[in-house]
């Protein structure tokens, strides 16, 4: 085939005129595309208000396909609970079994808990819930890891907001529009959570890789402390997330870097838990209350 | 009667709307950059750029339906649909047609191969730019391998969507 007949428009002027002007025209806006990338680059959340409008629009449509999907999403999860059902009830049962009496064993500690805590006259709410939403969309074509939550300013959510769900932590809010909220997930190579081994104390920073693992690194010098199977869960330091968070379980150890997994998985978990910011929780506004605020340090916010 | 199995039949004399002409393009492209609205909660970056891919294919297809500056309007829908950040795809898109304009200027033979060709090196050019803005404005220390396989399955995508593309454009044209 020969090329297509050239765009060239021969010696028509306005049609000259009109080809000269519309390169002028690209590149001008090429031009403004570069400068809003630079902006973006101090600011990363500037001209993401512009999002509010798709991210409204397309809102409804996401939210339907996923109530129909939800469903079909755990299908394999259901065929493959017929497989050996048998023996895995018999060893369900001995497991609930088991479990009842930590139960009782874990009640009657926490009640001690209450009673010791009210010996001391320490306050301790839980007023770091938000409220439930559910992860509708994401950045599915794009190099960073974002999910689309359904719920948005109007309902309360502000940016910087830890999101959990009940295996482990999910992310935090990134950016807000009037019903949509846009999470940076654990996985996200700009995400940084501050962890701790959960069995004693190692502190350590889980960064995403993008790929759906995280990059944990000892902040303890010397060899990594790390072995495959160790749980990480977070500290509490830098005040945005709760401490004691599920956050990761380690697969594989290489050199000063530990190879994590979350234990939430986003495509998986039905409803996510938007909570508080720690450092909101922990401190309170009159300064006359000592905030028991040790734990948040917040000089050392974890942002990118 | 004619035969009722023929949908559509072309009438002489009979114009499609301009709507039609002109909008069916971009409703496409559009369509294409909103993929991300399903809900897929993705943990890497799997999803192909179906905007991109159907922005090449009507540019291939149809060389004087759209100026450079089309790239402008649909990069930045793009961006408001993806993750990347505002202005990301209004400049790689716009560059990448501007370039397309040059590299068909010098090119004396044009087939379905070259078009693949074209729509690859425009495909990587896109995604390993898209990749670079994510990494300065915030996205941290992403590296090239992350996106490599996306950018395979998306140039072997590429012919795919162009016949689907070739296949909305005989109904686009046709009264």
């Amino acid at each position: 085939m020969a090329r297509p007949p050239s765009r060239r428009p021969g010696h028509n002027r306005k049609a000259q005129y009109s080809l000269f002007a519309s390169y002028v025209v690209a590149v001008t806006g090429a031009a403004i595309g570069l400068l809003l990338i630079v902006v973006a680059i101090f600011d990363p959340t500037g001209f993401a208000g512009i999002r509010a409008v798709t991210a409204e629009l397309t809102r409804p449509v996401s939210v339907g396909l996923k109530n129909m999907v939800s469903g079909v999403s755990s299908i394999d999860e259901v065929l493959a609970a017929y497989w050996r059902a048998g023996s895995q009830n018999v060893a369900l049962r001995r497991q609930v079994e088991a479990d009842r009496n930590r139960i009782i064993e874990a009640k009657a500690v926490a009640q001690e808990n209450a009673r010791l805590k009210k010996l001391l006259k320490l306050v301790d709410e839980d007023a770091s819930q938000l409220l439930t939403a559910r992860l509708i969309s994401s950045s599915s074509s794009s190099a960073r890891r974002f999910a689309r939550l359904n719920a948005g300013r109007w309902q309360g959510v502000q940016p910087g907001m830890p999101v959990r769900a009940t295996e482990g932590l999910i992310g935090r809010v990134h950016s807000t529009t009037p019903n949509t909220s846009d999470v940076l997930l654990l996985t996200d190579s700009g995400s940084i959570v501050p962890v701790r081994r959960a069995n004693d104390n190692v502190p350590a920073i889980a960064t995403g890789a993008g790929d759906g693992s995280l990059e944990i690194r000892s902040l303890s010098a010397g060899r990594n402390p790390f072995k495959p199977g160790d749980l990480l869960v977070t500290s509490g330091i830098g005040g945005i997330y709760q401490p004691n968070i599920p956050v990761a379980v380690v697969v594989r150890v290489q050199g000063e870097i530990a190879w994590g997994f979350p234990l939430a998985n986003p495509s998986r978990v039905d409803a996510v838990v938007v909570e508080r910011a720690f450092e909101q929780v922990v401190t309170r506004p009159d300064p006359g209350a000592p905030a028991a605020a040790e734990g948040a340090e917040p000089g050392n916010v974890a942002t990118p | 009667m004619i035969d009722r199995h023929l949908h559509y039949v072309p009438r002489l004399g009979r114009n499609p709307s301009r709507f039609r002409l002109a909008g069916i393009p971009v409703i496409t492209v559009m369509l294409g950059s909103s993929v991300t609205a399903l809900p897929v909660i993705a943990q890497s970056p799997v999803m192909p750029p179906f905007g991109l891919l159907f922005l090449l294919s009507w540019r291939l297809l149809r060389p004087e339906l759209w100026r450079a500056w089309i790239g402008l309007p649909l990069g930045l829908f793009d961006d408001m649909m993806s993750g990347q950040p505002i202005g990301s795809a209004m400049f790689l898109w716009t560059i990448m047609l501007i370039g397309v304009d040059a590299v068909e200027h010098r090119m004396i033979w044009r087939s379905y191969r070259q078009d693949w060709l074209i729509a690859g090196f425009a495909i990587i050019v896109c995604m390993a730019g898209g990749l670079f803005f994510a990494r300065i404005t915030g996205g941290g220390d992403v590296r090239l391998l992350l996106v490599a396989p996306q950018m395979f399955w998306t140039i072997l995508l590429f012919p795919f969507v162009v016949r689907q593309c070739a296949r909305i454009d005989r109904w686009r044209v046709m009264a």
